[in-house]
C-alpha cells in the first residue's frame, strides 16, 4: 500500500471545477437519496428495526472475540477453512498462497471494498495471474485503473460516453451508444470468463456465527457466479462482519437495501454455507474464509469511536452528505468516503496521513439520520479532531495561537469589551455599504461572501433596553 | 445521541435568563434586542447576565478541547450564579453546544459536571422556549412578505427541533410563507469548515441559494445567525433581492 499522505483540499477543488463530475453526484446522490426516503415512507418499520440493528451491533461488537470463533467453528464444521489476516500483507499473501496451490489461472471477483482496501487485484496481477471484476461498476474502475468513488456505486464519477469509450479501447468492445448494447456485450464477455476462471473472490456482507453462513447481498447476479462456477472460493471479511444468528440477519437485510437504493431485498441475496457437498450439483470444491483485522481491533479499543465498526456499508451517509455531494468520492483519498470514509479512514490507516478528513466536515448530522445502524457520525468526528490536537498530529501553529488569543479574550470580560470596541472602529476603513468585502485576515471568508460589520454590542445597548422596556415593546 | 425533552420543567417560567450568544451579541445585536421585545411581549421578565461572552464551541468543534473546557467554564460560572430559571438562547446551535455537549466535555466526576447537566436542562432555544415551554405560536407579529424558512442542522438534528419554528412563522399575520425544497439541508457553514474549506462550504451553500430563489421567497427566516450570516453573505455580494432575518426579528415586528 502506498504511504501517501491524501490530501483532501486539493482534491475537492479540483472535483468543484470538474463540471461532469458535478452533475454525475447531483443525479446520483440525489436518485439514491429520494429512493431511500420513498421506501422509509412505504415500510413504517425502519426507524424501529435501525434501533434493533443498531443493538445487535453494539453486542457483537462487546463480544467480538466470541462470536468470531463460534464462526470459525461452523466454517470449519461445514467444510469450509477459515484464516486469520492481520493486516493488508497478510490477507494478500493468504489469497496468493491459496491461489499457488490450486494453480489458478483466472480469478474473477465480486465487488469487495475489503479487497479494494487491501488492493488485491494489483498483488494477483503481480504474480502473473489475470483478475477480472465482475460487478459492471467495479470492472469499469478496474478498467480504468481508478478507485471506486461511492460504497455501493464505484463508478458514478463516469459518464455513459466515458465508460462505452473505455470498453471499446480496453476490451475491443465495439462503441455502443445505447448503455443496454453496451451491457449486453459486457455480459457475454463476462460469461465467458466466468466459464474459465478457476478462482472466485468475494467480499462478505455478514457472516452467521450460529451456522458458519457468509451473505453476499447484490443485484448483478455476478457474484453468484463467482461463488458457484469456479473450483475454489476465497471470501474475505473484516472482524467487524460477523453476527450472532440468521434472525439477526433478517433484520439487516430489511434495512440494507433500503438504505442503500431503496429497493426492498436486493435482486440477489446469497447464503453460502461451505463447499459443494456430495451429492450437489454446484458450488465450489474448496471455501475459504479470510477474516481480517487490518487496522480494526485499533477502533475496537477505543470506546469513543468504536461504533465505527457498525456500519454495513450502505453509503447511505454518503448520498446525505453535502460535502460528499461535492467533493466526490476520489477527494477522500482512501477507498471509504463520505462520511464513513472520513472517520474510518484515519482509524485504519492513521491520522498522520488523513488528518484533514474529520475537519472536512460541517457536521450537520444527515449522516447520522440515515445510517441505518445509527453511527453518531458527527460525534465521531469531533472525537477524532480532538485525538488529532491532543495528540499533536493538528499542528497549524496559526490555529493554535488562534485559540490560544481567543479564549484569553472571551475570559476576560475587560479585555472583550476593549478589543471589541477596538475592531469597531478599525473596521471602519474597510466597509462599504454596511459591509465588508474584503478584509485581510478574513480572507478565506470574504473570498466569496460579505461580512457584516461590527454593531454596538448588545451587552452595551441592554441598559437602555431595561429603563425604556425595549424598542418596538 | 440522547436528546434532552423534558415535559417543562419546574421553573419560574416567568423570567428568562438571555444567553445571547457572542456572534448575536457582537455583529447582530437587533436579534437580542428583537428577542427581548417578544419575550416581554409574552408577559416574560426577562434578565441579561453580565460577563457571558461565548459558550466555547469553535474549540470544541475544532478538537480543541482544553481551551473549550476553559471557556465553558467561565460560562457555567456566569449562568449559575442563578441557581434557577429558563436560559434562553437565539440559536439552535449554541443551545446544543450547551444542552448536549457540555456533557461530553465535562466527565463524571469533573468538578463542572453537576453545574453543567443542571444548565443543560436549563438552556432552550427561543422557538422551542416559546411554543414548548409557553405554549404560544401566535405572539401578535405582522409581516407583510413571502417568507421561507431554513432549518438549521443543529436545531433540527441535534436538539430535535423541526415544526416549533415552522409554526411560530405560519402564526404570523400578512405572511405568505412558501416552502422550500431542502430546508433542512446543511447550508454550508459549519462553523470554522467555511474558512478551512471555502471552497466547499461556498459549493455547497449554491444549492441553498438556487432553492430559496426557486421558492419565490423575498424574506428567508432561520433561528441561528450563523447560517444566515452564511446565505447572507452570498446574497449580499449578488446583490439579491432577498432579505436575511432571524426569527426573533420575524416575531418582533409589527
Ligand atoms: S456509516 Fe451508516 S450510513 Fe454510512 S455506510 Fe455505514 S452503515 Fe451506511
Amino acid at each position: 500500500m502506498e504511504i501517501r499522505k491524501l490530501n483532501f483540499k486539493k482534491n475537492s477543488v479540483r472535483a468543484l471545477g470538474d463540471k461532469t463530475l458535478q452533475q454525475a453526484l447531483h443525479y446520483t446522490t440525489e436518485r439514491f437519496t429520494s429512493a431511500r426516503e420513498r421506501a422509509k415512507r412505504e415500510f413504517g418499520e425502519l426507524d424501529n428495526l435501525r434501533e434493533k440493528a443498531r443493538e445487535i451491533k453494539r453486542r457483537t461488537i462487546e463480544n467480538l472475540d466470541d462470536y468470531l470463533e463460534i464462526l470459525e467453528e461452523n466454517v470449519c464444521k461445514a467444510g469450509g477453512k477459515v484464516y486469520w489476516a492481520e493486516d493488508a500483507k497478510g490477507a494478500v499473501d493468504t489469497v496468493l498462497d491459496i491461489a499457488r496451490k490450486n494453480r489458478v489461472k483466472l480469478v474473477v471477483k465480486s465487488k469487495s471494498m475489503a479487497t479494494e482496501e487491501i488492493e488485491l487485484n494489483r498483488a494477483i496481477e503481480g504474480e502473473g495471474i489475470d483478475v477480472v471484476e465482475t460487478d459492471l461498476g467495479e470492472y469499469i474502475i478496474q478498467l480504468a485503473n481508478e478507485r471506486p468513488s461511492h460504497i455501493i456505486a464505484p463508478a458514478i464519477h463516469k459518464t455513459k460516453d466515458e465508460i462505452a469509450r473505455l470498453f471499446s479501447e480496453k476490451l475491443k468492445i465495439p462503441y455502443y451508444k445505447e448503455p443496454e448494447l453496451l451491457v449486453g456485450a459486457i455480459r457475454e464477455r463476462l460469461r465467458a470468463t466466468f466459464l474459465r476462471a478457476d478462482m472466485g473472490v468475494t467480499g462478505v456482507n455478514f457472516a452467521v456465527a450460529e451456522t458458519g453462513t457468509i451473505i453476499i447481498v447484490e443485484n448483478e447476479g455476478n457474484a453468484r457466479f463467482v461463488t458457484t462456477v469456479p473450483r475454489v472460493h476465497v471470501a474475505i471479511m473484516g472482524i467487524e462482519k460477523v453476527i450472532p444468528s440468521f434472525k439477526d440477519a433478517a433484520v439487516f437485510l430489511s434495512i440494507l437495501a433500503r438504505s442503500a437504493t431503496g429497493q426492498k431485498m436486493s435482486s440477489y441475496v446469497s447464503f453460502i454455507t461451505g463447499p459443494r457437498r456430495n451429492g450437489e450439483i454446484d458450488g465450489p470444491e474448496q471455501f475459504h474464509l479470510i477474516i481480517m483485522d487490518n487496522g480494526r481491533t485499533r477502533v475496537l479499543g477505543s470506546e469513543e469511536t468504536r461504533e465505527t465498526l457498525y456500519c454495513i456499508r450502505c453509503g447511505a451517509c454518503l448520498n446525505a452528505c453535502p460535502v460528499y455531494r461535492k467533493a466526490g468520492g476520489h477527494s477522500y483519498g482512501w477507498v471509504y468516503s463520505g462520511p464513513i470514509g472520513a472517520i474510518l479512514t484515519p482509524q485504519l490507516i492513521g491520522m498522520d496521513r488523513a488528518l484533514e478528513l474529520p475537519f472536512a466536515s460541517t457536521l450537520c448530522g444527515a449522516c447520522r439520520e440515515v445510517c441505518p445502524v445509527k453511527i453518531n457520525i458527527p460525534k465521531i468526528l469531533i472525537g477524532l479532531r480532538r485525538r488529532a490536537v491532543e495528540n499533536g498530529f493538528h499542528k497549524n501553529v496559526k490555529e493554535h495561537l488562534a485559540m490560544r488569543i481567543w479564549r484569553f479574550v472571551v475570559s476576560h470580560t475587560g479585555v472583550y469589551d476593549i478589543l471589541t470596541s477596538l475592531l469597531y472602529v478599525l473596521q471602519h476603513p474597510f466597509k462599504s455599504d454596511g459591509k465588508l468585502r474584503s478584509l485581510p485576515l478574513f480572507s478565506q471568508w470574504t473570498r466569496y461572501r460579505d461580512l457584516p460589520v461590527l454593531k454596538i454590542p448588545f451587552r452595551k445597548r441592554w441598559k437602555r433596553l431595561t429603563v425604556n422596556r425595549g424598542p418596538r415593546g | 445521541m440522547e436528546i434532552i425533552r423534558k415535559g417543562p420543567y419546574i421553573m419560574e417560567s416567568k423570567k428568562a435568563y438571555l444567553f445571547v450568544t457572542c456572534l448575536v451579541d457582537n455583529f447582530f445585536p437587533q436579534v437580542a434586542e428583537s428577542a427581548v421585545c417578544v419575550l416581554r411581549r409574552l408577559g416574560i421578565e426577562v434578565e441579561f447576565v453580565e460577563g457571558q461572552t461565548c459558550c466555547g464551541q469553535p474549540a470544541f468543534n475544532s478538537g480543541f478541547w482544553q481551551d473549550a473546557r476553559t471557556v465553558a467554564k467561565r460560562f457555567l460560572s456566569v449562568f449559575d450564579r442563578e441557581k434557577d430559571g429558563f436560559i434562553v438562547c437565539p440559536s439552535g446551535s449554541c443551545a446544543s453546544m450547551v444542552r448536549i455537549f457540555y456533557r461530553e466535555l465535562f466527565e463524571e466526576g469533573d468538578k463542572e459536571y453537576g453545574s453543567a447537566v443542571n444548565i443543560s436542562k436549563r438552556v432552550y432555544e427561543f422557538s422551542e422556549y416559546i411554543v414548548n415551554v409557553l405554549k404560544e405560536t401566535d405572539v401578535g407579529a405582522f409581516y407583510k412578505g413571502r417568507v421561507a424558512y431554513h432549518g438549521s442542522c443543529h436545531l433540527i438534528r441535534e436538539l430535535g427541533i423541526r415544526e416549533e419554528p415552522i409554526r411560530l412563522i405560519r402564526s404570523v399575520r400578512g405572511i405568505d410563507f412558501v416552502e422550500m425544497k431542502n430546508y433542512d439541508v446543511c447550508c454550508g457553514f459549519g462553523g470554522t469548515f467555511s474558512v478551512k474549506f471555502p471552497e466547499l462550504s461556498a459549493a455547497i451553500v449554491e444549492d441553498k441559494i438556487q432553492s430559496i430563489v426557486e421558492s419565490g421567497a423575498d424574506t428567508l427566516v432561520s433561528t441561528d445567525m450563523g447560517c444566515l450570516m452564511h446565505i447572507g453573505g452570498i446574497i449580499s455580494r449578488r446583490n439579491l433581492p432577498i432579505r436575511v432575518m432571524h426569527i426573533a426579528e420575524l416575531l418582533a415586528s409589527r
